[in-house]
C-alpha cells in the first residue's frame, strides 16, 4: 500500500495523511493508491504540508499501518537515541517496530 | 575575540529583516517551496528527518560566554532544551518551527551571531585550531586571519553561488588539529627563516564520496596577499569547477582532473593578474583585527604544576589538558562523550554552566572543537581542580579525550534525511562497551568516527577506526575503515571487508583493539601499529 506523507509546514513536524487532514501519527495513515499525486499537489498548493510525498507502507498483525523503510518508520516514531522526545515518551514499547 | 564594527551589525540585521520578511511571504502563500528553500538554506534552516533544523556558525569555533548563553537560551527557549555541537565547529538545533527562526535569528545577532554560510554552495564557515591563540606550538594565533578571511567570504557575490560548497580552515602550527588537509583550502600560518609570517595554501582536500587530502599549491603566501590569493584560487574553481555533475564539482575533483601542477599554475596567473586589481584589503585592517585578539590579561610569573593526588581529576588532567604556552596556564577540554551519551549533544543547562565556567575560569572564552568537544582554553593550572569539581557536578568530567569513547559521529538517521544508517546509537554502543571492558585508558589514542552516509560528517575517512553507514537492503550495515588520520600524518583509512551489523560492528571493533594489543610495541598508538602491520592481520581476525 501506499501512504501519504511531508512536514508541517509551520512546525515541521512530520505528517501522515489520514484521508481528510493531517496526522501527526502514523497509525492513521490511509492508503491512497493512486492518488498520491494528486493530493499532494492539493496540500502542497494549500500550504500546509512542505512537499508531500508517497511511501511504501505494510500492515502488521495487529492491523497497523508501518512504513516500509527503517528511514520512514524512524521519521514515524522520532529518534531512536531520544525515546523521551517521541510521539508516545511515556511507552517503552512505542518504538519495537522501528529496526 | 573579535567584536562587530556597525558595518557588520547592519549586515546582519539586514539580513534577520529580509528572512523575517521572506518566512512571512512563505507562511502567507507568496512563495512557493521551491523558491523559498534556496532563501532558508542560506539562513541555516534545513528541513530534516523529524523538523526543520537551524545550524547557527560559530566562527572558527570561538564563542564569548555571552555568546554561548544564547546558544543554552535558544535550546531551551526555541528547542526541546538541548544543542548538537558539529564536526564544523557550529551547532545545530534539531526541533526548530519555521515561524520561530527569524526571531531566533534576531536573538541570535544581539550577540554578533547568525547563521549565514551554514548552507549552500558558498564560502562556509571557516573553521580553525581550537587551540588558537593558547597551544604552544603555533607561531601565531590563526585566527585574526580567519576572521579576515571570514569577513571577505561572507556575501562574496562572485563566490555565493559556486559549482559546491567550500571549506576552509586556518592554523598556524606544525600539528594539525583541524584536519586542515581534508579541507578545500587549509592554509598554514608558518615562519621562514628570517622569521616572518606567511601562509601555505593546500588545496583540493575533503572527505565525501571522494576523500582525496589536499595538494600543497602554493609554500608562501605573503600575508599582505592572503585574500589575492585565496580570491585567486577560488576563481580557477569558479571558472573550471564542474557544474555539471554534483558529485564531481567539488575542487578536489578539478585538481584531480586537471592536476595539482596546472591548477597551481592557473592560479599563479591569476594571483599575477589580481595583484593590481585592489582587492587586497589594506593591511591596517588585518592589524585592527588583531588588536581583538590580543592576550587576555594573563597573571605572570606562575608556576607550572597541579596537585594530582585525587586520582579521577589526574586522568582528566593528563588527558584533557594541553600544554599552554603561558606558565601557569593549561587549555581544558570539556568531552561531550559521556559514557554511553550522544556525542557533541549539550543540555541548555550544560551550554549555560559551560558558559559560566568560561567566564569564570577562561577569560570570557570557550571554543568549539570539530571533535564535538568544547575548549575552555586559558586556565590557570591552580585553579584547575576547582573547574574539574564543577564539571564533574555536571556529568561533564569524562577524561577520554582523543581515546575511544570519544568518538565523532555524525546526527545520522536518527536525525539526518541524508542519512542512510543510524550513528550514534553504535557511538553508545562501543562507548559503554569500552568502559564496560576496560580497555579503553590500556589502549590509549584511538580516534573513531562513524558516518550514517557517504557525505562523511562523521569524518569516518580520516578515523585511526571509521565506521561507515550503508543501506543493505533496507537494513542497517556498517563498513569497517582503518589507518585514516586527520593529522599532521593525514591519511584516508581503507575498508577491512565485507560490512557488519551494529552489534557485530562492535564486537568487530573489539577484536580490532584486541590485535592491537597483542601487536603493539612500546610507544605505539593503534594508528602506529596498523601502519606497521598492515591491513593482513586485522582482515584475519575479522573474517578469518
Amino acid at each position: 500500500m501506499k501512504i501519504l506523507t511531508g512536514n508541517d509546514l509551520k512546525s515541521g513536524a512530520v505528517v501522515w495523511w489520514d484521508g481528510r487532514n493531517w496526522s501527526l501519527h502514523v497509525e492513521d495513515a490511509c492508503d491512497v493508491g493512486e492518488d498520491a499525486a494528486m493530493i499532494a499537489a492539493r496540500e502542497d498548493a494549500e500550504r500546509r504540508v512542505v512537499v508531500p510525498y508517497a511511501i511504501e507502507a505494510t500492515v502488521d498483525a495487529d492491523g497497523r499501518i508501518r512504513p516500509a523503510h527503517i528511514k520512514d518508520r524512524i521519521r514515524a516514531l522520532g529518534p531512536t537515541v531520544r525515546t523521551d522526545l517521541t510521539l508516545r515518551p511515556a511507552d517503552p514499547e512505542a518504538g519495537t517496530w522501528v529496526i | 575575540m573579535y567584536q562587530y564594527d556597525r558595518y557588520d551589525q547592519q549586515m546582519v540585521d539586514a539580513r534577520v529583516a529580509d528572512f523575517r520578511d521572506q518566512v512571512r511571504r512563505r507562511l502567507d502563500g507568496k512563495l512557493t517551496e521551491d523558491q523559498f528553500k534556496p532563501l532558508r538554506l542560506m539562513n541555516g534552516l534545513y528541513l530534516q528527518l523529524h523538523a526543520y533544523m537551524l545550524r547557527v556558525a560559530v566562527p572558527y569555533g570561538t564563542l564569548s560566554a555571552a555568546q554561548m548563553h544564547m546558544l543554552g537560551t535558544i535550546a531551551d527557549k526555541y528547542d526541546r532544551g538541548y544543542g548538537h555541537f558539529t564536526t564544523r565547529q557550529n551547532i545545530q538545533y534539531n526541533w526548530i518551527r519555521l515561524e520561530d527562526a527569524p526571531d531566533i535569528l534576531s536573538e541570535l545577532s544581539t550577540v554578533e551571531m547568525h547563521a549565514i554560510q551554514t548552507s549552500g554552495n558558498c564560502i562556509r564557515n571557516i573553521s580553525a585550531d581550537h587551540f588558537a591563540g593558547a597551544a604552544a606550538d603555533e607561531v601565531a594565533d590563526p585566527r585574526p586571519y580567519a576572521e579576515l578571511m571570514r569577513q571577505w567570504s561572507s556575501f562574496h557575490p562572485e563566490f555565493s553561488y559556486l559549482p559546491r560548497k567550500f571549506k576552509i580552515a586556518v592554523i598556524a602550527s606544525e600539528t594539525d588539529r583541524a584536519a586542515m588537509r581534508l579541507h578545500d583550502i587549509g592554509i598554514r600560518i608558518h615562519k621562514n627563516d628570517a622569521g616572518e609570517l606567511g601562509a601555505a595554501f593546500y588545496v583540493g582536500g575533503g572527505m565525501g564520496r571522494t576523500p582525496m587530502i589536499s595538494h600543497l599549491v602554493r609554500e608562501w603566501v605573503p600575508l599582505d596577499r592572503l585574500i589575492t590569493y585565496a580570491e585567486a584560487c577560488l576563481r580557477v574553481y569558479n571558472r573550471y569547477g564542474r557544474r555539471d555533475n554534483k558529485y564531481k564539482a567539488r575542487i578536489k575533483i578539478l585538481l584531480h582532473e586537471i592536476g595539482a601542477e596546472d591548477y597551481a599554475a592557473q592560479v599563479d596567473a591569476e594571483y599575477q593578474h589580481l595583484l593590481d586589481q585592489g582587492v587586497e584589503p589594506p593591511f591596517a585592517e588585518l592589524e585592527r583585527i588583531r588588536t581583538f585578539f590580543a592576550d587576555p590579561s594573563f597573571v605572570q610569573g606562575l608556576s607550572d604544576g597541579v596537585d594530582q593526588s585525587d586520582q579521577a581529576f589526574a586522568a582528566w588532567v593528563q588527558q584533557n589538558t594541553h600544554l599552554h604556552r603561558m606558565h601557569g596556564y593549561t587549555s581544558a577540554t570539556i568531552s561531550l562523550k559521556p559514557v554511553g551519551g550522544i556525542p557533541g549533544d549539550a543540555t541548555a543547562a550544560q551550554i549555560h554552566l559551560m558558559a559560566d565556567l568560561a567566564k569564570e575560569f577562561s577569560f570570557d572564552e570557550c571554543r568549539v572543537t570539530h571533535a564535538q568537544n568544547i575548549v575552555l582554553p586559558h586556565v590557570e593550572q591552580r585553579r584547575l581542580y576547582e573547574l574539574w569539581q564543577r564539571l564533574d557536578a555536571a556529568g561533564l568530567a569524562t577524561a577520554n579525550l582523543d581515546n575511544i569513547g570519544d568518538i565523532i559521529a555524525c546526527p545520522g538517521l536518527d536525525y539526518c534525511s541524508l542519512a542512510n544508517a543510524r550513528a550514534i546509537p553504535l557511538a553508545q554502543k562501543i562507548s559503554q562497551r569500552f568502559a564496560d571492558n576496560g580497555k579503553e585508558a590500556v589502549i590509549g589514542e584511538l580516534k573513531l568516527k562513524i558516518s550514517g552516509c557517504i557525505n562523511a560528517c562523521g569524518h569516518h575517512h580520516a578515523g585511526h577506526i571509521g565506521i561507515l553507514g550503508v543501506d543493505r537492503k533496507g537494513r542497517e550495515n556498517y563498513q569497517l575503515l582503518l589507518g585514516g588520520s586527520e593529522g599532521a600524518d593525514t591519511s584516508l583509512g581503507k575498508i577491512t571487508g565485507p560490512g557488519f551489523d551494529e552489534d557485530g560492528v562492535v564486537d568487530a571493533i573489539e577484536k580490532t583493539t584486541e590485535l592491537y594489543l597483542a601487536q603493539r610495541q612500546e610507544g605505539e598508538r593503534f594508528l602506529d601499529t596498523y601502519r606497521r602491520i598492515g591491513m593482513e592481520p586485522f582482515k584475519e581476525v575479522l573474517y578469518g
